[in-house]
């Protein structure tokens, strides 16, 4: 292979004036982390909340959440966020669109909640089954204990289901830091944009991508080993995973 | 809102987006999954054949391209290829590879290590008494599987199979960071050329809920019809 393999360019000035090249994928990787825990706490809540609706008593609820998971799943999250960068601007009141425009960090927002939203049908769905897989008669206990339909889902049925749905709520975790790197597109310098940065500035391209996949390998292995940990200090008595 | 807005931009851009912009992301998308299914399921094979240094090289496959994002992964092989290309070929350069061919192989090596992981599924389904039938019958290895263990798994799969091409389908258009004309990127070039982007990325994006609507209704359907009584 006739490339120059160069491992010091790390630690040379970048063109930014920004520190070394290793400083430039450094902040990369924080925006990283920065969007993609934005973006995991809209998808929590939103989904959340889509994800009880689809198992509520009630035909317009159903309804809502099944258009819902449908609308976000079928189309490609770099569409969705091309809808939210250049079209949804253009179709607000034109005072509202032009203050979205010049909002600063634009990208950084505008791929939080695309991947957010994105995300928050994927965990209404894994909500959805983990309420689906409680005994019936949990619901009816507590119905018959004479909580309302909120205080069961906020005491029985939530604290039950998101335990279990914990190791599949994990991995959609892993894919929301992963899907940030879609912003790219938009123009938000995350981990991958840096890496493609220092390509283009330096030509080193496999020493730019080995260091930004080592960096996704190590964000991987602390988020599984903490979830690990978590899900040992949650774990229900009685369940297989449990004490 | 929708006042000053150019629906004709559309039709006029109509056959570009759809012979050469679909007609590629459509091809990716079929050979990909092709791709993806056969190389899965050699990795599943590897991970379940007993062989321990053989399931190590499938898992650590697996797990590592399963935790990279996809255009980070479209990048590496993009500029990789050429270098493989050259070593395997022993040309004194690295060959130059066209931008179907390196996003195709990308795709295959990204999607098997999903597609092997529904299939690892699809054949730890299948009862122990299968295999252990056929090996009653004579059958070697590869008979029993090729015979007996993966045209259920397979059957048992096909709707995560199809599934698992409908997101595939739809993370093709990543291809768009290489600047590929695939359906995506015809769209955003006529959107950039005639400067209607709102228009052409509404469009867009109903045309891929479309079909990935009417798929995924095809499979819930499927689901239904392929369920096998036990």
């Amino acid at each position: 292979m006739n490339y120059n393999w160069n491992w010091g360019i790390f630690f040379q000035p970048n063109p930014m004036g920004t520190g070394t090249y290793l400083d430039m994928l450094l902040s990369g990787l924080v925006l990283t982390l920065k969007t993609g825990a934005l973006a995991w706490v809209i998808a929590l809540i939103t989904g959340s909340i889509v994800g009880v609706m689809r198992t509520l008593p009630s035909k317009g609820a159903n309804w809502f959440g099944f258009a819902y998971v449908e609308f976000f799943r079928n189309m490609p999250l770099l569409v969705q966020l091309f809808l939210w960068f250049f079209v949804l601007p253009e179709l607000l009141p034109k005072s509202a669109g032009t203050w979205l425009k010049q909002l600063p960090n634009a990208p950084f927002w505008t791929a939080a909640i695309g991947v957010g939203f994105f995300m928050s049908a994927r965990v209404a769905v894994q909500l959805q089954a983990g309420i689906g897989s409680l005994p019936r008669g949990q619901k009816m206990a507590a119905t018959a204990l004479g909580l309302t339909t909120f205080q069961g889902y906020r005491y029985v049925l939530m604290p039950m289901a998101f335990r279990i749905i914990l190791p599949p709520l994990t991995s959609e975790f892993l894919n929301t830091i992963k899907n940030t790197a879609v912003a790219i597109t938009i123009g938000l310098l995350e981990l991958t944009g840096q890496a493609r940065s220092m390509q283009e500035f330096s030509f080193q391209v496999f020493e730019a991508f080995t260091a930004a996949t080592i960096l996704y390998l190590l964000v991987n292995a602390v988020v599984v080993t903490a979830m690990r940990f978590l899900e040992r200090w949650v774990a229900i008595p009685g369940y297989i995973t449990g004490k | 809102m929708f006042g000053n807005l150019d629906f004709d931009v559309i039709r006029r851009a109509l056959p570009y987006l759809f012979y050469e912009g679909m007609t590629f992301t459509l091809t990716l998308t079929g050979l990909a999954a092709l791709g993806g299914l056969v190389f899965g399921t050699a990795l599943a094979l590897m991970r379940l054949s007993g062989f321990k240094i053989l399931g190590r090289i499938a898992g650590v496959y697996v797990d590592f391209m399963r935790s990279l994002p996809l255009v980070l992964v479209i990048f590496w092989f993009y500029f990789l290829v050429p270098y493989i290309g050259q070593w395997v070929t022993g040309a004194s350069r690295p060959i130059s590879v066209g931008a179907f061919a390196s996003s195709l192989i990308t795709f295959i090596m990204f999607e098997a290590a999903y597609f092997s992981e529904i299939m690892r599924a699809g054949i730890q389904s299948i009862s122990r008494g299968q295999p252990a039938a056929a090996n009653a019958l004579g059958l070697t290895y590869a008979q029993t599987m090729r015979y007996v263990v993966l045209p259920q798994a397979f059957r048992n799969m096909l709707p995560v199979l199809i599934t698992q091409t409908i997101v595939l389908f739809q993370d093709t258009s990543l291809v768009y960071v290489l600047s590929i004309t695939d359906f995506l990127g015809a769209a955003s070039k006529v959107a950039q050329r005639d400067g209607r982007l709102v228009e052409m990325y509404l469009f867009a994006a109903v045309v891929y809920f479309t079909i990935s609507c009417i798929a995924s209704f095809g499979v819930r359907r499927l689901q239904a019809r392929i369920a096998i009584i036990r």
